[in-house]
């Protein structure tokens, strides 16, 4: 690699994204310098292992990871609006599409999810942290430096350019010479072991920290959809690590995986690809599943309808997941049986999905429904998501996905249900939760104008699609000649996207307007919730549970509002709580992931090599650590919780 | 109970590991990582029998494996499973240095099965047997160097936790830690009775 190449050069749009950089790292180092800031960042949050913390972390990432991904989108749509656009070439429109999919997914998706997890799973189960508090941290920061490293692809060394699926031999070295390969590589591989260890550590806390009285068929349904998925991302995310760690020896060490030479077979990465991608759709959506169950049932005023059909439904569409993979690459020429039976298992997902659809609807029949933003999310999902199902079924008849393969209808098909499922509950979830991450309610003036705009821009740009795709318009195209009669509808989407951007941008300033003029909320309980996070005060203490709450039924903090038992605390029974103490480790042992990862990048193995040793110091010395924690006294519980009784 | 309390042969629970509640976690958590540990290894060994036929005018399988020697590493891997055995058997009678002991033997005989193995492999390439020679071999050292890798990682957890506790002895803080790593000595082993059968002997048939 010469030095020429290392930054990227050339084009106006990464000269100014070069120096946006520069500027907002300068701006960070100044605040935090001139508010003296650094200790508190330090102490606060780079060292945190809270579990509210590390989930505010979380989706603080996925926001900015929402923004880099959409500005992305926004490229795309601009340059596809009219035919023979000169806005992005061909090379540069390749890089767009591969680092837009690849953000939206794994660092936008995910970690939006896994933040309000973070958030709400604990509190959910009555427990004061998860299981692996120390894990945890170090799964978010593997998350971010992944991110990190993924993103500064584009002004360093080159962005991926092979697509989010990276096919081979398209992937290979020998057809993808530069680096970006080598980040897409490298960089999924860092967070998804982040990924994998979030996955244990929250079946762990799940399975074995919920408090008494809660049977896994009292536990809320988002609980459930996160135990679900923490198994899925344990069968799953291995099978990527392996994918990924092949493809970064095919790339950096000549090995024949993947090669057309040598006896290598590029379907092998499809499938292992595959394999790991569609139950992966599968994580970001079963939360979303979960999100909609809370929100419906508590702005219906109603116990969620058929629990036990919801639970055997998340458990059959897990299981099915990982028996429909094929359905990605029917025309590849797998043969008739083997088609007809991905065909067949794909369709099947569909039962246990649309139980769950009238499962919701049977939830509002007769609630009385308060349209709050969290539930016009909630509500707009279910036709929005129903759109992207019927179009899925239309894809898995293998027969036809013929026509439909790698068209726009392809694309409109996943941005309903990625959208429409998963971002729609991120943002209902956002809105629902927001008072237990800092205490104030996000305004819902604003939130409204969000969801509109949102929702309604989307369906502008994504409906149309469907016709483009039916007319023949194939996906990552970067331009199109007049004649095809495609231009109509691509101008259409355009305008929706640049809507779905307004929505995003006001839901930016609702951050910063409700942060300054927000109502606090004094109770703990904004929305007259039914699950046992409201039972917490507003932001919510650092042990969470005073006392740990006794369950007795589903919708355990309903119960105790109807009986009455349990609201009060009984200063009496107050007993030092023991909590782990914060570590600056893992963010360390990640800043040496970050490089030993640059190092593989650029195939700088001294480099690689001494991180590596590093990492491995780190993991040592936690060993040698005798640090176990540390107790609140009963007195500072007290003043904490009257403290926190006083607004109610 | 604090965790770290000093206890007698007579205080010290029949199942140590799970006295806790960190102990438990530790327990459970440690099988969940071992099932995706399952899933990875499926997947190399699924990425070795789809690739095992392609040697691309390299060496093949019984060309190139040396089977006497593969069979004294096989031998010196499941007695190392064995005497780990041992190690847990005294650990829950609280004889530390026994348990000690027992480990101090598990560490040698890993040592020993890695030495074989780098010697293999160093065989192997200057038989022109190497990494990037055809999709036979690539997937050949990463299966079995990703067990090795395994190995040696067991090798320096387990040394680390001898070290670090050579002076403190026994408690319900490490009893866990100990019990854990040697689970994952286990699952090394019956990896390799796996690798055993699917790259060696049903390499040598053909
Ligand atoms: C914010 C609004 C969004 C817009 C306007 C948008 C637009 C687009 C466009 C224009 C493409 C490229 C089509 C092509 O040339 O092949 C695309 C691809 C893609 N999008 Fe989006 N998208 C949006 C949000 C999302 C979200 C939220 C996700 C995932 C959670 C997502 C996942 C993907 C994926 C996986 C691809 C395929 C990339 C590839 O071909 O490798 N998008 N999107
Ligand atoms: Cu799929």
């Amino acid at each position: 690699m010469k030095w020429s190449e290392f930054f990227v050069t050339g084009e106006p749009l990464i000269y100014a994204a070069d120096v946006s950089i520069v500027l907002t790292a300068i701006g960070i180092v100044f605040v935090l310098t001139y508010f003296k800031k650094w200790k508190w960042l330090w102490n606060e949050w780079l060292t945190t292992v809270d579990h509210k913390k590390i989930g505010v972390m979380y989706i603080i990432s996925a926001v900015l990871m929402l923004f880099r991904g959409g500005v992305d989108a926004l490229l795309m749509r601009a340059q596809l609006t009219v035919p023979n656009m000169k806005f992005l070439d061909s090379q540069h429109y390749n890089e767009i599409f591969t680092t837009h999919g690849t953000i939206m997914i794994i660092f936008m998706a995910m970690p939006f999810i896994i933040g309000l997890m973070n958030i709400v799973v604990p509190l959910q189960i009555g427990a004061r942290d998860v299981a692996y508090p120390y894990l945890n941290a170090l799964s978010f920061w593997l998350f971010f430096v992944g991110a990190m490293l993924f993103n500064i692809a584009f002004v360093i060394g080159g962005s991926p350019d092979a697509g989010w699926t990276s096919y081979f031999p398209l992937a290979s070295k020998e057809f993808s010479p530069g680096v970006g390969n080598n980040y897409y590589a490298v960089a999924l591989q860092i967070s998804g072991i982040g990924t994998l260890m979030t996955g244990i550590n929250f079946l762990v806390t799940i399975l074995k920290m919920r408090a008494p009285g809660m049977t896994l068929m009292r536990m809320p349904m988002f609980t459930w959809t996160i135990l679900i998925t923490c198994v899925i991302i344990i069968f799953a995310f291995p099978v990527f690590t392996v994918a990924l760690a092949l493809m970064t020896f095919d790339r950096l060490f000549d090995t024949q995986f993947f090669t057309m030479a040598n006896g290598g077979m590029s379907m092998l990465w499809a499938n292992l690809f595959w394999i790991w991608g569609h139950p992966e759709v599968y994580i970001v959506v079963l939360p979303a599943f979960g999100i909609f169950s809370e929100v419906v049932s508590t702005f219906a005023r109603k116990r969620l309808f058929g629990y036990k059909a919801m639970v055997f439904s998340i458990v059959g569409i897990a299981f099915l997941s990982f028996l429909v993979w094929v359905h990605h690459f029917f025309t590849m020429g797998a043969g008739a049986a083997v088609n007809s039976f991905f065909s067949i298992t794909t369709m099947a997902i569909a039962i246990p999905t649309g139980v769950k659809i009238f499962n919701w609807l049977f939830t509002l029949r007769k609630g009385k429904i308060r349209f709050t933003t969290a539930m016009l999310w909630s509500l707009a999902f279910i036709p929005n998501f129903v759109i992207g199902g019927v179009t899925g079924v239309m894809l898995a008849m293998a027969a036809a996905d013929y026509q439909y393969h790698n068209s726009y209808f392809l694309i409109a098909h996943f941005h309903y249900v990625l959208i429409a499922g998963t971002v729609f509950a991120c943002f209902a979830g956002l809105h629902y939760w927001y008072p237990k991450m800092f205490g104030h309610i996000l305004n819902e003036r604003l939130g409204k104008w969000t969801f509109w705009l949102f929702m309604i821009g989307f369906n502008i740009c994504f409906f149309p699609m469907y016709f483009l795709g039916l007319m023949g318009m194939t996906r990552r195209m970067y331009t199109y000649s007049a004649g095809l009669g495609w231009t109509p509808l691509n101008v259409v989407a355009t305008v929706g996207a640049a809507l779905m951007g307004i929505g995003f941008i006001v839901l930016c300033y609702n951050i910063y307007y409700s942060a300054r003029y927000g109502e606090r909320d004094m109770t703990g309980d904004p929305w007259d919730g039914r699950t046992l996070e409201w039972a917490t005060s507003s932001p919510v203490a650092h042990y969470n549970f005073a006392i740990i709450p006794e369950v007795t039924d589903l919708d355990a903090y309903w119960v105790m509002k109807k009986t009455g038992k349990g609201l009060e605390i009984d200063e009496e029974k107050l007993k030092p709580i023991h909590m782990p103490s914060n570590s600056g480790r893992p963010f360390l042992i990640s800043i040496a992931f970050f490089f030993a990862g640059f190092g593989l990048v650029f195939e700088w193995y001294t480099m690689a090599i001494i991180a590596t040793i590093f990492i491995i110091l780190g993991l040592i010395l936690r060993s040698f650590d005798d640090d176990d924690g540390y107790y609140i006294s009963v007195d500072e519980i007290k003043r904490t919780e009257r403290l926190a009784r006083k607004g109610a | 109970m604090h965790v770290e309390e000093k206890l007698t042969a007579e205080t010290f629970p029949a199942s140590p590991e799970k006295a806790t509640l960190e102990g438990k976690n530790k327990f459970i958590g440690f099988w969940t990582f071992l099932g995706g540990e399952t899933v990875m290894f499926a997947s190399l060994f699924a990425t070795f029998l789809a690739l095992r036929d392609k040697t691309a005018n390299g060496p093949t399988a019984e060309e190139l494996f040396k089977m006497p020697l593969v069979f004294v590493a096989t031998m010196l891997l499941l007695t190392s499973s064995l005497t780990s055995v041992y190690a847990m058997y005294h650990m829950k009678n609280f004889d530390f240095k026994k348990m000690q002991l027992w480990l101090g033997v598990t560490v040698l005989l890993g040592a020993g099965f890695l030495g074989l193995e780098i010697f293999e492999f160093n065989e192997y390439v200057h038989e022109g047997f190497k990494f990037s020679t055809s999709a036979f071999s690539s997937s050949f050292y990463t299966l079995v160097g990703t067990h090795g890798a395994h190995v040696t990682f067991g090798l320096l957890w387990i040394l680390t936790l001898m070290i670090r506790n050579a002076k403190r002895g026994l408690n319900l803080y490490n009893a866990p830690k100990f019990y854990v790593a040697s689970l994952y000595w286990h699952f090394i082993d019956v990896v390799w009775v796996f690798i055993f059968t699917v790259v060696y002997l049903m390499g040598m048939v053909g």
